[in-house]
């Protein structure tokens, strides 16, 4: 009987392991670790941020369903991981430490045969000074953030009923963030509940990026057919800002947050500040901080992990300039550089390097979008995982027939720019692959064809079909893996 | 959606964006052209979802 245990019940670990549980169940271990009681549904976040759905809509408890799925979930958060087991234990262990009321603090062993670590991203507003929500900025990064971030812009809305002009700012909270698709979508909302109010002549909306050109999105930019035209997302970016009546900073790195202020700095070295009433910045991510030991109890961790905490995989971490990036660097099967019963999946895999140029002002600091790996990826990855593991527990054999690397896996991005189902709109973008591949691809370092950007109500009601589908599929409801990633 | 003083002013960063015209705006909520690309836009996101794994 084999032993799989999974760490982190986001969109990829949860992912994974409705696949494993499906497969194994009957006559191996699936074990599920997370921290939190309850499965979120990131993408509609954006609606809970501005009150048009409840924290409720967009999660629901893990433990039914994993009682359902026979799956052994454990609520507690990993601590470290001891691929080469210990004297006590041969088999690789986690060490855990439940994080529930009645067993909190109390530590366990779980060994397993093979690990999936889908740990996510941990947030880390500390590496910006005053950002977050317990700050003096908001995010729309987990459900409670965004129902926080609601209670905050309706006091800017009701300063603004009251005739007070108000300066709302949303974009980027760290020089190296990702993640600019969902603050482009928060601040679309943003524009779209002022204007549905009558406000917009009391409010200065500005978005703040660390993207060199705005559509950047930390896939270096694409090119989209759009109108008889291949457009740069740079112009399509521009447009809808222009079309909401945001203005932009871009280039800009922020490096501190006082109330009512944001310090940045810009990719020419100049230090500016601007004012705000009302702040969404994503944070900066890292990987969970997790441990590796050796059977010696050596740490580790620093072969297993790179610096900021995710997981190195197959990819081809060598340091190379921007200009002999390669699509091939990108991992196909996710598996650990150091142990073969070890996987890592969405945001826990540590990318090879980015995707969009690297910058630097000339004070030496770098500016410029990480890779994105949410949502789709993510899912993607989970599966495949999943499926290459329930293979080689029903063969014995490795052979990781699944594969899906970033440079030849596509991505939709819905960006939501309104709620309603005949007046909501949302952008809806296609890539394919996400890791512009211009060996393949010379001319537009992606199949033109398959890119697209269309703004319309369709794209709404995508987002909203999506949201109730992903969710039904994340349920285990009736032929749930019918349902693509 | 809302006009704001300086998508006017030359030389800033807004007056480069496009604008949508009335007609494209209209578009963009006709039902039965948003109907179509519903069914359009979720077929080539099946399609390219589907076909980037193995």
């Amino acid at each position: 009987m084999a032993k799989v245990v999974v760490l982190g019940a986001g969109i990829s670990g949860h992912t994974a392991v409705s696949y494993l549980s499906k497969a194994l169940k009957k006559n191996h271990e699936v074990v599920m670790v997370s921290p939190n009681s309850n499965f979120q549904w990131l993408p509609s976040n954006i609606w809970v941020g501005v009150g048009l759905m409840t924290i409720d809509q967009v999660k629901f408890k893990l433990a039914p369903v994993y009682k359902k799925l026979g799956v052994d979930y454990k609520q507690a958060k990993a601590v470290s991981i001891h691929p080469e087991g210990n004297n006590e234990n041969a088999k690789g262990f986690v060490k855990i430490e439940y994080v529930t009321e009645e067993e909190k603090g109390k530590e366990e062993i779980v060994t397993y045969d093979y690990l999936i670590n889908a740990t996510g991203p941990k947030l880390n507003f500390d590496a910006t000074e005053g950002l977050g929500p317990h700050k003096f900025t908001q995010s729309v990064c987990t459900y409670d953030h965004a129902a926080h971030a609601w209670g905050k812009l309706q006091e800017s809305l009701a300063k603004m009923e009251n005739g007070e002009r108000q300066t709302f700012v949303v974009g980027t909270g760290h020089a190296l963030a990702t993640c600019q698709g969902a603050a482009f979508e928060y601040i679309l909302n943003i524009a779209f509940e002022i204007k549905k109010r009558n406000l917009m002549h009391l409010a200065d909306l500005w978005w703040i990026s660390n993207e060199y050109e705005l559509g950047d999105f930390g896939m270096g930019g694409a090119y989209i057919k759009r109108n008889g035209y291949i457009t740069p997302t740079k112009i399509f970016t521009e447009s809808i800002l222009k079309e909401y009546g945001i203005r932009w900073i871009k280039r800009a790195g922020v490096q501190k947050v006082e109330d009512g202020k944001i310090h940045y700095e810009n990719l020419r070295g100049e230090y500016h500040t601007r004012d705000f009433d009302f702040a969404m910045l994503i944070p900066g991510f890292a990987g969970a901080g997790m441990k590796a030991f050796n059977k010696q109890n050596e740490d580790i961790t620093s072969a297993v992990f790179v610096a900021n905490g995710m997981m190195k995989v197959d990819a081809d971490y060598t340091p190379k300039p921007y200009e002999e990036w390669s699509a091939k660097d990108w991992p196909s099967i996710y598996q650990s550089i150091k142990y073969d019963n070890i996987y890592a999946a969405g945001i826990a895999f540590a990318p090879p390097h980015g995707m969009s140029k690297p910058m630097q002002s000339p004070n030496g600091t770098k500016i410029f979008p990480t890779p994105p790996r949410t949502g789709m990826p993510s899912g993607v990855i989970g599966k495949i995982v999943a499926q290459n593991i329930i293979h080689a527990v029903k063969t014995g054999t490795m052979e990781h027939k699944h594969k899906a690397s970033m440079a030849h896996m596509g991505a939709a991005c819905i960006v939501s720019a309104g709620y309603g189902l005949f007046k909501g709109q949302a952008a809806v973008m296609t890539v394919n692959p996400i890791v512009p591949d211009w060996e393949k691809y010379p001319k537009w370092g992606r199949n033109i064809n398959d890119t697209v950007g269309v703004v319309g109500t369709a794209g709404h009601w995508m987002k909203l079909f999506m949201h109730y589908m992903f969710l039904y599929k994340a349920k285990a409801k009736p032929f749930w893996w019918l349902i693509p990633e | 959606m809302t006009k704001i003083t300086q998508n006017t002013v030359p030389y800033s960063n807004i007056s480069y964006g496009t604008e949508p015209t009335k007609m494209v705006r209209f578009m963009r909520r006709c039902f039965i052209i948003q109907v179509f690309n519903f069914f359009k836009l979720n077929l080539k996101v099946m399609r390219i979802v589907v076909g980037g794994h193995s």
